[in-house]
């Protein structure tokens, strides 16, 4: 690797299901996004290692591999708290009380938009609409969705959540 | 209207391939596949169905463009990018009858000659991605899916490709670009993806409910679906209503249905029996109507006649407690966030016209910030590549006319009176 960027390497597991990515697409760019998924499993952060990574993997040019990564809201860059949570603020969600929500948010776990919790656990992110208008407000834990959420009902998710 | 789309959803388990062909998933590809693709393709045109996505294109001819091309390998994108505000109608079918969407798909392929299909979903949506996948999986083991469908001599290969947030995917040359690797920013048209689409070659982009539609068009044929909805919009429509009523969801009903019926048969009214201020008939991209606008019907030509938009089905209702400036200033920090910063005005105006919003429910409104909005809307309509500038403004220019009192109000109050921003909540 170039530039003092820690080099990262896939695991064989990780590698053997890029192969199989790559044989459903005509191009290898088209894998890129599937290809970010699957690092951000394997390695948590996309760091800029990864990203480098990914690039000479699929063979793209590192700014397009830098362009997708910072284009899309799903995609990490920097380090969360061990489990992040997207609360959807737009408007279905807003007038079910997401609002509320943040209060609620502040005041029992020190938690702010943007912000992690003193011990690492949480972060939270302001999501726009997780298609879960009919049952808002709703948030995604990880990749969990939670809906019909209440300051109770918060509380009785985020116990699962170590 | 008895339910089309939504007949099995209940059914529990129709996510695995057993359970769902015991309940009629992919019944109708014996007949659809036995058909030449050309009147298959005739009979999705003589249907009348229309693009169940927001735009209302009629399907058949989207199709025909795309059959008529010699390029090959022609593809089939299915746009399971449901995130337009206000829509959560594809997720139930996604994740409770995902082997309709993929009979829909290989039907659909058929009659456009189209061997691979792509199935692109929101990021978000990672249980259904899940879902799906396993789907495709099964359609492979029994034969649904690949070299010789049944015996039919017919190909089709299915991916599902998974976006990872962004809004604009949602549109379809930005979906393309998305799929190919790149930032989601829409392409200039022409070229038209039905001839320059998916990695250069012709392609169709349908949403997940127009294809849904297709298995029961191909077993029930196209005037039993015209029996259904308006001369000009046939067949059934997935309503999602959110927002002020009582009982929020989705709803399968006639294409036509009036405004009204919707609110308050279906969804119970509203809650507390208070009066509605204002309606999306369509996700935010669609101008607000009032409470003069109760009768409209809901297809494509009369929401448009009402000054708004059909678009996808997603109706937000707001009641008279609620606040016409915060909802609109909630949608243009949407449209800020979800400009792909392509085009100028796009990019700048909802940035623009954010600011503006926020001075003015903030208290820092000026008289002349009506005068400004409206000129800020009117310098990004129809001056960017894509739909989306168009959709941001829809809802300023719409609340500035009908509601011009309440920001007038506000500027005058310094400031936003309403109750349930004071509360911090809006559920009392």
């Amino acid at each position: 690797m170039e530039g003092g960027v820690k080099a990262v390497e896939f695991s064989e597991t990780a590698k053997r299901e890029i192969e199989k990515i790559l044989s459903r697409y005509p191009t290898k760019g088209a894998a890129l996004l599937p290809v970010l998924h699957l690092a951000q499993e394997e390695f948590g952060v996309l760091t800029e290692g990864v990203r480098a990574r990914v690039a000479q993997v699929l063979d793209l040019p590192p700014a397009q591999v830098e362009g997708v990564v910072s284009f899309y809201t799903l995609f990490k860059t920097q380090p969360t708290g061990r489990h992040v949570i997207w609360l959807c603020q737009t408007l279905s969600c807003d007038l079910a009380g997401t609002r509320s929500l943040l209060g609620h948010l502040d005041r029992r776990y020190s938690l702010k938009p943007g912000g992690t919790t003193a011990d690492g656990r949480f972060t939270l992110v302001m999501a726009e609409c997780l298609g879960g208008c009919g049952t808002g407000p709703a948030m995604m834990v990880n990749w969990d969705y939670h809906d019909r959420l209440t300051p109770e009902r918060v509380d009785e998710v985020l116990e699962k959540y170590r | 209207m008895e339910p089309v789309l939504l007949k099995r959803i209940d059914i529990p388990g129709m996510a695995e391939i057993e359970t769902a062909v015991a309940n009629g998933a992919y019944a109708n590809l014996g007949k659809g596949l036995g058909m030449k693709p050309a009147d298959l393709l005739e009979l999705v045109k003589a249907s009348g169905l229309r693009g169940r996505g927001g735009a209302g294109f009629p399907t058949g001819a989207k199709w025909g463009f795309a059959a008529g091309d010699p390029k090959t390998p022609r593809y089939l994108v299915c746009n399971a990018d449901e995130s337009e505000p206000g829509t959560f109608k594809d997720r139930p079918i996604l994740e409770r009858d995902p082997h309709l969407l993929l009979e829909a798909m290989i039907l659909s392929g058929h009659a456009i000659g189209a061997e691979y299909g792509y199935i692109y979903i929101r990021g978000e949506y990672a249980d259904a991605y899940r879902i799906l996948a396993k789907a495709v999986e099964q359609a492979y083991e029994k034969g649904f899916l690949g070299n010789d469908i049944q015996g039919s001599g017919t190909r089709f290969e299915c991916v599902v490709h998974r976006g990872a947030g962004a809004y604009i995917c949602g549109e379809e040359t930005a979906l393309l670009e998305s799929i190919e690797g790149r930032r989601g920013q829409p392409r200039n048209k022409p070229p038209f993806p039905a001839n320059v689409g998916l990695f250069g070659k012709p392609t169709v982009i349908n949403n997940v409910e127009t294809l849904a539609n297709v298995p029961f068009i191909v077993e029930r044929g196209a005037e039993w679906f015209k029996s259904m909805g308006t001369e000009k919009a046939a067949g059934p429509k997935l309503f999602c209503v959110s927002g002020r009523v009582n009982k929020p969801g989705v709803y399968e009903l006639a294409m036509g249905t009036p405004l009204r019926t919707l609110i308050k048969d279906v969804c119970g009214g509203v809650p507390g029996a208070k009066r509605i201020k204002a309606v999306i008939p369509g996700g935010v991209s669609a101008a607000f109507l009032g409470p003069e606008d109760l009768d409209v019907k809901l297809d494509f030509e009369s929401v448009a006649a009402a000054g708004s938009m059909f678009g996808s089905g997603g109706v937000i209702v707001l009641d008279e407690d609620d606040c016409i400036v915060s909802a609109t200033l909630n949608i243009m920090r949407f449209f800020k966030h979800e400009s792909c910063g392509k085009c100028t005005p796009c990019r700048e105006g909802t940035y623009w016209l954010y600011n503006a919003l926020h001075r003015i429910e903030e208290g820092g409104g000026r008289p002349e910030d009506l005068a400004l909005l409206l000129d800020i809307a009117d310098n990004i309509s129809g001056k960017s590549c894509c739909p989306l500038a168009d959709g941001a403004i829809s809802c300023v220019v719409s609340s500035v006319k009908k509601f011009r009192a309440e920001y007038e109000r506000h500027i005058r109050e310094g400031g936003c009176s309403f109750a349930a921003r004071e509360a911090g909540a809006a559920k009392a």
